[in-house]
């Protein structure tokens, strides 16, 4: 299991980071895409912005954007404001369900 | 370089009927010899299997089965467009001098491992390619005012198609509304609005300039091809109503067959959902963007078959590894004239346009004949 997932399993939700580009790496990777470099790790920020959203059987899932580079389709808790392109999420948890990652959203 | 055509084909019905995989390539080669009287199994240079299987060793399998010994063999896999990629391996080898008669062969049973590319983890939970099609459905309908009737009258037409073709698993016609109360997958999408894994296999004879006489005196020629991969990860894609790989492909595609859009008068385009064929006319510049609803349309109402004659992936049946190769046979048959109850009239040009996962990869070929 990569560092990325023993994480995601406690669920801490961490990106490598090229400390020579300065660039964040997504999907998690070995290296660097650009330059090959070796890749830190740091936490992401877990607010983000909804990109696009739809609904099955009542329960929403949206694609979601954090620190304008990192992409995830999770389900999307909706309480009182209705989705929107562009609006806030918080990601809420992260985990590994089976053999799948899961991430969960709240509307800010 | 050789100048590369297509000379035979062969098909197998399409079906929800679970067959082995070697049956599914064997039978589509023996269409293809039962096809061309002069071919014999020591013609054949090289052997390419398109397929997500997992069974290994297919292109050898095959070759022993069918009697053929060739020099080259190999399976070539790239999800839902293996078949368009294994036609331009093939290509590759005429063009270079490497072969000159190149059999391809594309199968997949209905329960293809293919359908998931469980690699992309970024997809969450959700890796089942109708949430991909859900966010294309709603990103299309946001920008463009595209509506279920609009995606309802793809699959009207294409069902509609598809009854002219014996091969297709589909022979029902729906109307629109019937497929507008079509059973709810997500808010955006509808069962009527997905195509249907099922079992197929296709095969095309691709041969040189100076061999092509021996096999048909109506060879059909590979004149542009284009591809592009843009990741692999669905969430990369900078658009969701557009496919940025499909227009790169098609731009490279043009380019080489020194042809453009206008040229086009038949197109097979992968309809994995009903606002892919939508997105792809529009992507292929055949029309402006957002104008693909009206256009087809105008298809619809007129019986135009110039997109998708013989049913598309919705009507026809969406065998992975077989599709794109299907696609090539349907626009040889076009543009050979032999296409019966589904032919255009005086079609020179075709274009195919086969893509894979979320449209991160797509092949665009132009055909003449």
């Amino acid at each position: 299991m990569s560092f990325f997932e023993t994480q995601l399993k406690k669920g801490n939700f961490v990106i490598p980071q090229c400390p020579s580009c300065k660039e964040l790496i997504w999907p998690p990777s070995e290296y660097c895409s650009l330059c090959f470099g070796k890749l830190k790790w740091k936490k992401a920020d877990r607010i983000g912005k909804i990109l696009e959203f739809s609904k099955k059987d009542d329960i929403f899932f949206c694609l979601a954007e954090f620190e304008k580079k990192i992409r995830v389709i999770g389900t999307l808790q909706v309480f009182l404001k209705q989705p929107e392109i562009g609006k806030k999420v918080k990601l809420d948890s992260c985990k590994i369900d089976g053999e799948n990652y899961k991430f969960t959203m709240t509307m800010v | 370089m050789n100048k590369v055509a297509i000379v035979s084909y062969g098909n197998t019905k399409f079906s929800r009927d679970d067959k082995p995989i070697e049956s599914l390539l064997l039978n589509s080669t023996k269409s293809l010899f039962d096809n061309t009287p002069n071919l014999m199994q020591k013609d054949i240079d090289t052997v390419l299997v398109s397929t997500n299987d997992n069974t290994k060793y297919l292109s050898a399998i095959l070759s022993e089965i069918a009697g053929i010994q060739p020099k080259t063999a190999h399976t070539v896999e790239s999800l839902c467009n293996s078949g368009t990629n294994s036609i331009v391996s093939a290509y590759s080898y005429i063009a270079s001098g490497l072969a000159n008669v190149v059999l391809v062969v594309g199968a997949e049973r209905k329960n293809s491992p293919g359908q998931i590319l469980e690699w992309d983890n970024s997809r969450g939970e959700y890796k089942h390619p109708i949430f991909w099609g859900s966010i294309f459905t709603k990103s299309h309908k946001r920008e463009f005012g595209t509506t279920e009737e609009d995606l309802a009258r793809v699959s009207a037409k294409n069902h509609k198609f598809a009854k002219d073709n014996p091969n297709a698993y589909s022979n029902k016609v729906f109307s629109i509304d019937e497929l507008m109360n079509s059973r709810v997958l997500t808010e955006d999408l509808r069962v009527s609005d997905c195509s249907r894994s099922c079992s197929g296999a296709s095969a095309v004879l691709i041969a040189s300039e100076q061999v092509t006489k021996r096999f048909t005196n109506e060879p059909v020629w590979i004149k542009g091809i284009g591809q592009k991969t843009t990741s692999a990860g669905f969430t990369k894609n900078n658009s969701f109503s557009s496919m940025r790989s499909t227009v790169e492909a098609a731009k490279i595609s043009f380019q080489m067959s020194k042809l453009s859009p206008g040229d086009i008068d038949v197109a097979e385009v992968h309809d994995a959902f009903t606002v892919c064929e939508l997105m792809a006319v529009e992507d292929l510049r055949i029309v402006s963007k957002g104008e693909g609803r009206s256009f087809v349309k105008t298809l619809y109402e007129t019986e135009d078959r110039k997109i998708n004659p013989r049913g598309g992936l919705i009507g026809s049946g969406h065998p992975l590894g077989a599709t794109g190769i299907a696609q090539v046979i349907e626009t040889t048959q076009q543009l050979q004239g032999t296409a019966k109850k589904r032919q255009i009239q005086n079609a020179k040009v075709g274009l195919v346009h086969n893509m894979s996962a979320a449209a991160t990869s797509s092949t665009v070929l132009i055909l003449q004949s």
